[in-house]
């Protein structure tokens, strides 16, 4: 059994950025993450960030990615690389995690973690925290239409990954479904890996992401279709064709209007929701919010959810960018530090100003987000392990 | 290319027409990458060390990693990071293996897991 | 706001709408496009108008000439009297909604500058497709220089030469390297 003071849950920017702060306040902390690299989502975002200079924004986040693994490095983070969370009691934290790949761990990680003990033939383990963060990202939405189990039906995150990790393009043409700004995002970056886009369509009258990122793609001429949706998809073993038609004011077919187009791939970027299993499983209230993406764990204004002890941090508190993910993760780190008595609970200046921090990146265009937060830190009803 | 089928047989190389060896931001594909060979379904696969399973295959035109028990119908990589299970494939024996989230090792046998739908002579799954 | 915003969501996406002059007047700060055409001065032209808590390009400018202030979320303002359009704020903006014209550069041509992210990367001499806010075509255009430095941390910047008469309506050139050029 392997006993940290802080075990955080998912190595993205929201993990790293807990880990870190945590670790520099003198606590042991221990990322378990399921991939074999840490940075989660960062690592396959190819584009320049927005946000303030002075915090990082103009970066490419595989850049940050690499920042934020090198500085919890350096700071002493643990890492368990290629281990993946089963279970988490949320009343004695304790959390089951089981290797990820095919074969037996290293014996060493990254971080110098002493020999694993394994149990039977599942090489699983058992961790024993003071504290847990959770910080387990998202997951995409998907739209259900007829054909879309064929290979080359994706989500767009698939498509990205494909693309920016694997160095594999997913297809020779695509038809993207959603002007959010992930469906206009791997649209340019389908276009930069050498892939056609025949299409986005949005079934809203206008597009949901900003209007920087769809003027990248219209004018490389992919047609941005509003108040359109697909219908089908079709093809033997994959896609060879996809059928779009456009929509009335009531959202319902407009009839005549269907029209097919030769795709090989089709991206469905139908928006994110929390990735609430750690969450659910710790047994942890969990609370809904559309805005926020749907289900998330009910939290106080100082991360802490309805498990004492248990934090939640980034996108699995509600779906944000990777400035705001990093910032909350910063908080969760210094709120569980400072309740395992590591630095002062009077040490509200770095409280605060991440707090302001927070409110400045979830304002104009993103106000929604800002009063669904506040609303569900509102009515949480936890109150706060004595952070003031 | 024509979009569609599969491409097992002409793209053995795990340079084939997939791969993206240039890109404007990522940069050329390292060369140094030690190269990784694999089986599947009795073909002989290359692939790059290090990188998941499901890559490899796609690298060679490979898209279809299982039939659904029920309706015999392909399924193949849907969420690309290990949350979905639609490109689960029989590895080393043990079926259920998420490949995206699995890298490839020298030797490993990868199967298609299920069986396809041949117009109604397929035996009970 | 909130209306004139909702005009700029449902336009600015859409086929066929040419938002970028229009959008930038609906928000009170007129494309200085126009005062680039005017006076044939070499200006930058910012295309972003939603409020994205982003502030680089203000950073960037070693004139000073951009504006958002405190609250990073305001949308960029440009001081046409203190831009000499110097470019370094094109492959700063992490949007790419940045651009650079110059109706000086010869009787019949504008020299327009903008960042390029795909290979392959034009080289100078040759001969592109100037192409629309919708990639339509637009005019032939001749490339006048590319500047691809560690600074532009791969954004390169390509400067093409438009005839003047087109030159209001280009705001890119066509990407090249497509499936079918494989």
């Amino acid at each position: 059994m392997l006993r940290s003071d802080l075990a955080v849950i998912g190595g993205g920017p929201a993990g790293l950025a807990a880990a870190i702060e945590a670790a520099k306040r003198g606590c042991r902390a221990t990322v378990v993450e399921m991939n074999h690299r840490a940075g989660g989502q960062l690592v396959k975002q190819i584009h320049k960030f927005f946000g303030s200079r002075e915090r990082g924004a103009g970066k490419r986040g595989f850049a940050l990615a690499e920042e934020l693994a090198e500085e919890a490095r350096r700071v002493g983070v643990e890492f368990l690389l290629d281990w993946e969370v089963f279970n988490i009691d949320g009343e004695q934290l304790r959390i089951d995690a089981s290797h990820s790949q095919l074969k037996a761990p290293p014996e060493h990680s990254l971080g110098g973690i002493p020999q694993l003990s394994l149990t039977g033939s599942c090489h699983c383990r058992e961790i024993a925290a003071k504290s847990i963060i959770l910080a387990t990202g998202a997951e995409e939405n998907a739209i259900p239409f007829e054909g879309w189990t064929l290979p080359g039906v994706m989500g767009a995150g698939a498509a990205q990954t494909m693309a920016n990790v694997w160095r594999v393009r997913p297809g020779h043409r695509v038809l993207m479904v959603g002007a959010g700004n992930v469906g206009l995002i791997v649209t340019y970056q389908l276009l930069q890996a050498g892939v056609d886009v025949a299409a986005i369509v949005e079934a809203a009258p206008g597009i949901g992401g900003y209007s920087v990122h769809a003027a990248k793609v219209r004018r490389a001429g992919v047609p941005v279709l509003l108040r359109h949706t697909v219908v089908s998809a079709s093809g033997e073993d994959r896609v060879d064709e996809a059928i779009i038609c456009r929509l009335d004011e009531e959202g319902r077919e407009v009839e005549g209007s269907r029209k097919p187009l030769g795709v090989d791939t089709i991206c469905i970027a139908t928006g994110m929701r929390p990735n609430i299993r750690a969450a659910a499983l710790a047994g942890c209230r969990l609370t809904y919010s559309k805005v926020l993406g749907g289900w998330l764990p009910s939290h106080n204004k100082w991360l802490e959810t309805s498990c004492r002890g248990i934090y939640v941090a980034g996108d699995a508190a509600g779906i944000g960018e990777a400035s705001t993910a990093i910032e909350e993760g910063k908080l969760a780190g210094i709120c569980a530090a400072e309740a395992l008595g590591h630095g002062s609970l009077k040490e509200s200046s770095e409280r605060s100003e991440i707090t302001t921090q927070l409110r400045l990146l979830r304002g104009g265009i993103a106000e929604k987000v800002r009063h669904a937060k506040e609303e569900v830190m509102g009515t949480s009803e936890i109150r706060g392990g004595g952070h003031g | 290319m024509r979009p569609g089928g599969q491409d097992a047989g002409s793209n053995s190389q795990h340079l084939s027409v997939w791969r993206i060896t240039e890109h404007p931001i990522l940069g050329r594909l390292a060369t140094g990458h030690r190269g990784v060979c694999f089986q599947f379904d009795g073909k002989a696969i290359h692939a790059l060390e290090g990188e998941p399973i499901a890559a490899a295959l796609a690298a060679a035109g490979i898209r279809v990693h299982r039939y659904s028990p029920s309706r015999l119908e392909p399924r193949g990589v849907f969420c690309g990071i290990g949350q979905c299970t639609d490109c689960a494939m029989i590895v080393n024996g043990v079926p259920n293996v998420r490949t995206c989230v699995t890298q490839v090792e020298e030797g490993m046998e990868v199967e298609t897991q299920g069986v396809r739908d041949l117009g109604g002579t397929n035996a009970a799954v | 706001m909130l209306k004139k915003k909702l005009w700029v969501h449902q336009r600015s996406g859409a086929e066929g709408m040419d938002n970028g002059l229009e959008a930038a007047a609906e928000i009170g700060k007129p494309s200085s496009l126009f005062v680039a055409r005017e006076t044939q001065r070499p200006l930058a032209v910012i295309e972003c108008w939603e409020e994205i808590p982003c502030n680089p390009c203000e950073v960037s400018c070693p004139q000073n000439a951009i504006h958002i202030g405190k609250d990073i979320t305001a949308a960029p303002s440009l001081d046409v009297g203190k831009c000499v359009g110097c470019g370094l704020c094109i492959a700063r903006c992490p949007g790419l909604a940045i651009f650079v014209v110059d109706f000086g550069y010869s009787d019949d041509n504008a020299a327009m500058s903008f960042p390029y992210e795909y290979l392959p990367v034009p080289r100078i001499d040759e001969s592109v497709v100037a192409v629309d806010a919708d990639g339509r075509e637009v005019c032939e255009a001749k490339v006048l220089r590319v500047s691809n430095s560690g600074a532009n941390d791969r954004t390169p910047v390509v400067t093409i030469a438009v005839a003047k008469q087109s030159a209001m309506a280009v705001r890119s050139f066509a990407r090249r390297g497509g499936s079918d050029e494989r």
